[in-house]
């Protein structure tokens, strides 16, 4: 049974510039509708923080873009490695795509973070462990996305940024625990910016929707993104060009 | 193992025949370590608190100027083809590169910096535990840096690409190195710092070569 599921059916670009046009779409909206619920159970519906007021509700644009940021990290490590592996074009592709949404979430994360830094401790920027690790995480990002677009010739500039995306993303854990290790020994404020008091399961409730919204939102900006790549390097396939044939007659079946 | 040594025994015998660059790199390093008094003024107090921090930065900077030239001048007349195309693990022929990198860069690093605490009144003991940490770090720095300097050969604008790259991959180094110094002048033991630092140097010496022999294959193509 396993070896008859077509495993590299959509590592095809033409497939999957078929699934994606279907795809996108949906997840979009998807994302959309669960910003909506998840920001009004949030700023609506949630009640105010006893120890932090109304500031606090930063928290849900600020968490979601963190996990967000290290999840699309991690992603560009996977396909990294599944295109170093297996030598597809799409992998590259999607490490591509991935890497700027990664790094706005990143840098999403740090400006939240700090919005969220004034009203409780007076200032723009803690060195705090995570915010810390955040910020190198951004770094590492822009190292990518630097990388890759200095060489021109595409396949080595897609291995080349999948080796430093593997690198990174195994050094990731060692940076964290470092960092981390670094702030406790030089710990100066008392409380942690994520040791909040233990959420309302409504706070935590609309933390998950917006995590959800963003991930779908991920999903859909990528997928649109792979397809604008794809549109760019496969000009010259003859599947590609009869697409746009097709997408310039009136009305054919939509693909 | 031959290879592996007259591969090293090259690269030195080049380097003393362009002593200039070896040097110009610790130069560069006792620059920096006078700026930053120059910037934030003579207080021997507060630089003595600093001098850890300023050290470590500066041989961190040193290395990195040094580092596009790993692969350069072989990538240029054709020679790194040759390394490649040796019937030896082109991981052994990369660490041997690094090994030599690493003795004309990383080990004056070592030795000079002890001297240069001597301008932020490192007492002898936090001299040693300088030197120790060096020496764990340098090599750490080279090995992860030539993985950037392959990736990044014949880019243009490749040595402050090569800077981004390697720079957030140094930051545990940075932590745990200058971090060891901190804890000895708190009178905490450094012994954890020192483990951390062995662990990881060993752990960048044996799996960095193989990374950055796919590097370089992904560049000569």
């Amino acid at each position: 049974m396993v070896m008859s599921i077509h495993w590299f059916y959509y590592a095809a670009p033409q497939n999957f510039f078929r699934l994606s046009a279907r795809l996108w779409p949906w997840c979009a909206g998807l994302a959309g509708v669960l910003a909506v619920i998840g920001l009004w159970l949030g700023l609506v519906v949630a009640p105010i923080d006893a120890q932090q007021g109304e500031g606090y509700r930063i928290i849900f644009v600020h968490v979601p873009a963190s996990w967000m940021s290290m999840v699309v990290y991690l992603a560009m490590g996977f396909w990294s490695v599944l295109g170093l592996t297996f030598k597809t074009r799409l992998s590259g592709m999607m490490t591509q795509a991935l890497a700027p949404t990664g790094a706005i979430f990143a840098a999403l994360s740090l400006w939240t973070g700090a919005l969220w830094g004034k009203p409780m401790w007076g200032t723009w920027w803690v060195w705090d462990a995570r915010l810390t690790s955040e910020l190198i995480l951004f770094f590492l990002y822009v190292g990518f996305i630097a990388l890759t677009s200095a060489i021109d010739d595409v396949k080595r500039a897609e291995r080349a940024g999948a080796l430093i995306s593997i690198v990174g993303c195994i050094n990731v854990p060692i940076i964290y625990f470092s960092v981390k290790w670094w702030n406790t020994l030089h710990q100066g404020a008392s409380v942690s910016l994520t040791q909040s008091p233990s959420m309302a399961r409504l706070m935590l409730w609309a933390m998950l929707l917006m995590a959800l919204s963003f991930w779908a939102y991920t999903v859909a900006i990528v997928f649109y993104r792979v397809r604008s790549l794809i549109l760019q390097r496969e000009r010259e396939s003859q599947w590609l060009k009869r697409w746009f044939d097709q997408a310039q007659a009136p009305k054919a079946n939509g693909i | 193992m031959s290879v592996f040594w007259s591969l090293v025994q090259r690269d030195l015998l080049l380097a003393l025949r362009r002593r200039t660059e070896v040097l110009t790199g610790l130069f560069f390093m006792v620059i920096v370590a006078s700026l930053f008094p120059l910037a934030i003024g003579p207080e021997m107090d507060f630089l003595r608190r600093m001098a850890p921090g300023i050290l470590w930065i500066g041989a961190l900077l040193s290395s990195l100027l040094s580092l596009p030239r790993l692969f350069e001048a072989d990538y240029l007349d054709g020679t790194l083809e040759q390394l490649v195309l040796l019937p030896s693990n082109l991981a052994l022929n990369v660490g041997a590169k690094m090994t030599s990198h690493w003795l004309l860069s990383g080990l004056p690093l070592v030795v000079l910096a002890p001297l240069l605490g001597l301008q932020f009144d490192l007492s002898a003991d936090l001299a040693l535990s300088l030197m120790l940490t060096l020496l764990m770090g340098t090599p750490i720095l080279t090995s992860l840096g030539a993985i950037g300097a392959a990736l990044t050969l014949g880019v243009r604008g490749g040595s402050v690409l090569l800077s981004l790259l390697v720079l957030p991959l140094m930051t545990p180094v940075l932590v745990f190195g200058a971090g060891a110094l901190e804890a000895q002048m708190g009178g905490l033991g450094i012994q954890a710092h020192l483990s951390l630092l062995l662990a990881m140097m060993l752990a960048s010496v044996a799996l960095s070569p193989l990374a950055c022999a796919m590097a370089v294959r992904l560049s000569l193509e």
